[in-house]
């Protein structure tokens, strides 16, 4: 273990210690996540038929318009069909909830629904609900631009965000932006560093066999530095999906995503 | 035995012309557990696979496959047919216990 | 709450396989060591001679694709294809995958017909390291024909169980 946290601190060492600016800042040329990943597992994401996140795609399907839930009445029966009433919708998250001025993402807005309109329990973060659900509805937003607020009430998150990025972390003493801006092409772990584009969110994950939110692939980057993994949906980990959300503007969302 | 259907997900024409050649292709939402992971207490994770899959086009067998710990976790296959008449197309996936999950989809040829 | 990925690791690596995946894993994929690429064939032998039961194995008619260099061996995405008219009287019966690096080399069996209109299959398999992967086909004749594919397997570092 010692040896190959050597050894991944050795790969990012290549990475010079820019001088940090305190401006946000976007590659000059956005790529998405899956052109980092081999062409079988590019031609699994481009294939619908393939992609095994469909399986969860699926299930959101379903689930939209279940009645189980507290009031009895589906998501559907509030919101009609997802593919017109939820098309583009995922492009603007987070937000500013404008009630509680709180910053929502995807997966906190689906369960603000669950609470106050369905009087249902909240599903928990990465439970199979939650996470099919967020699929369904991103995947109404497919090729799509991102199009977050980053000023006004959401301007403190962001920038929160943006110093997320930037800031050192963890016993490896890394920021995001040194792997995700500095590091971009190179080999770690088996792995191919990517932007650290997020519009390929939620994806499926060969390392997990299983589906996973952006929270999750962020946990795992926490943990890849040695840094504290902060919990699922947590404050800090929702404006870095904002700071994300803003980097990937000229990014179409291609989600659900397949990674290595 | 009580069947518990899992999700699954089947990609083909629903018309197509006789004689022609379509692909057919299926996934399944299953851990494929392999029988030899531990789990945090060192007892072994008993295996929980899929283990016979089965498609039948107007009651004809079109491909079956018999699969083991080495398929990936949420199957997914590939194959083709030839298009005969009209008629159902029915999928089946058995797991190891014999519990299965079974779909329908009807083929109409035009 | 998910499980961190290493438990998901098939837990059968060798302990050589683990540490020479960890270094290869830290190089890029031209400098990968070539000595250390592939190791004998496991249980390949037993399971195939256990199908062919006497019957003679010919190189040829199977067409195995696998990527050379596959990112993470729990999936690994695999296309078998083989020469055969697919008539009534002359068809693929089944097409057996073996890898003698897993745990069981038998990974799956798939049965074909003249119904099949094409003997082609694709699907995702599990590979426990580095090794050949090999496909043998049994005609309608009872002819048996096999192809095989050599594949690297980038192994999990283990280092990220978000
Ligand atoms: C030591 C290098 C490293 C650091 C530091 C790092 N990551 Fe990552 N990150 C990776 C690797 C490797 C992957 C998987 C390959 C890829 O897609 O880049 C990844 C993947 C991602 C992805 C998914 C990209 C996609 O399309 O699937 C996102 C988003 C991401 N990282 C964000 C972050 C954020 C935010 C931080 C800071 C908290 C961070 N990363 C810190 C190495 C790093
Ligand atoms: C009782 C009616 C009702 C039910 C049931 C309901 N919602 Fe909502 N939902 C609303 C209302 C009202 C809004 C706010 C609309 C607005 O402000 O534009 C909303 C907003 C949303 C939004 C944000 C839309 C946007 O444009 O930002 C999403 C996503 C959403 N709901 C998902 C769901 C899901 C998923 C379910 C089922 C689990 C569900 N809703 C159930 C009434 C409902």
């Amino acid at each position: 273990m010692v040896g190959l946290v050597f050894a991944a601190s050795q790969a990012v060492g290549l990475c010079s210690l820019a001088a940090q600016t305190n401006l946000p800042s976007r590659p000059a040329i956005a790529k998405p996540g899956n052109v980092y990943q081999s062409p079988a597992t590019q031609a699994q994401q481009a294939d619908d038929g393939a992609n095994p996140a469909m399986l969860w795609v699926g299930q959101g399907e379903k689930l939209w318009s279940s009645t189980d839930a507290g009031d009895g009445k589906s998501c559907a029966g509030c919101h009609g069909d997802a593919v017109a009433s939820m098309k583009g919708v995922a492009t603007r998250y987070p937000q500013i909830d404008a009630k509680s001025g709180a910053l929502l993402n995807l997966e906190g807005r689906i369960n603000q629904c669950r609470t106050d309109r369905q009087h249902a329990t909240p599903y928990a973060y990465e439970s199979a609900p939650l996470l099919s659900l967020t699929a369904y509805i991103t995947l109404q937003s497919r090729g799509m631009p991102r199009d977050v607020k980053i000023d006004g009430a959401a301007a403190a998150q962001f920038e929160a965000g943006r110093s997320f990025f930037v800031t050192r972390q963890g016993q490896l003493n890394l920021a995001c932006t040194q792997c995700h801006d500095q590091s971009v092409g190179q080999k770690l772990r088996g792995d191919t560093i990517s932007q650290g584009q997020s519009g390929g969110w939620p994806a499926y994950r060969f390392e997990w066999q299983t589906m996973g939110s952006l929270h999750r692939r962020l946990r795992a980057c926490s943990l890849g530095v040695r840094a504290e993994q902060l919990p699922f949906g947590s404050p800090e980990y929702v404006a870095l999906e904002l700071y994300l959300a803003w980097r990937s503007q000229d990014l179409p969302l291609d989600a659900p995503g397949v990674r290595r | 035995m009580a069947d518990t259907p899992h999700p699954t997900r089947i990609s083909m024409p629903a018309t197509a012309k006789r004689g022609d050649i379509i692909d057919i292709k299926t996934l399944i939402q299953h851990e494929m557990e392999t029988g030899y992971r531990r789990d945090a207490n060192g007892r072994v994770i008993p295996r929980d696979i899929v283990a016979h899959f089965e498609v039948r086009y107007l009651d004809e067998i079109i491909f079956a496959a018999d699969t083991f710990a080495g398929v990936s976790a949420n199957p997914y296959f590939a194959f083709s047919t030839i298009v005969g008449d009209s008629g159902p197309v029915t999928f089946t996936w058995t797991d190891l216990a014999g519990r299965k999950t079974v779909e329908t989809r009807t083929l109409t040829v035009t | 709450m998910p499980q961190p990925s290493c438990t998901r690791i098939l837990p059968t690596l060798s302990r050589r396989s683990v540490v020479a995946g960890a270094t290869a894993a830290a190089l890029t994929r031209s400098a990968w060591p070539a000595a250390a690429a592939f190791e004998d064939d496991g249980n390949a032998t037993a399971a195939i001679a256990h199908i062919a039961a006497g019957r003679e194995i010919k190189p040829g008619r199977v067409k195995l694709v696998l990527p050379e260099l596959a990112e993470n061996g729990n999936v690994v995405a695999l296309s078998v294809e083989v020469e055969s008219a697919m008539t009534a009287t002359d068809f693929v019966k089944t097409i057996h995958i073996i890898a003698g690096q897993n745990p069981l080399a038998i990974i799956a069996r798939y049965h074909l017909g003249p119904r099949s209109g094409r003997a082609r299959v694709q699907s995702t398999i599990r590979l426990a390291t580095t090794q050949t992967v090999t496909a043998l086909a049994e005609m309608s004749d009872g002819t048996l024909w096999s192809g095989t594919m050599s594949v690297l397997v980038t192994l999990s570092a283990c280092l990220d169980g978000g």
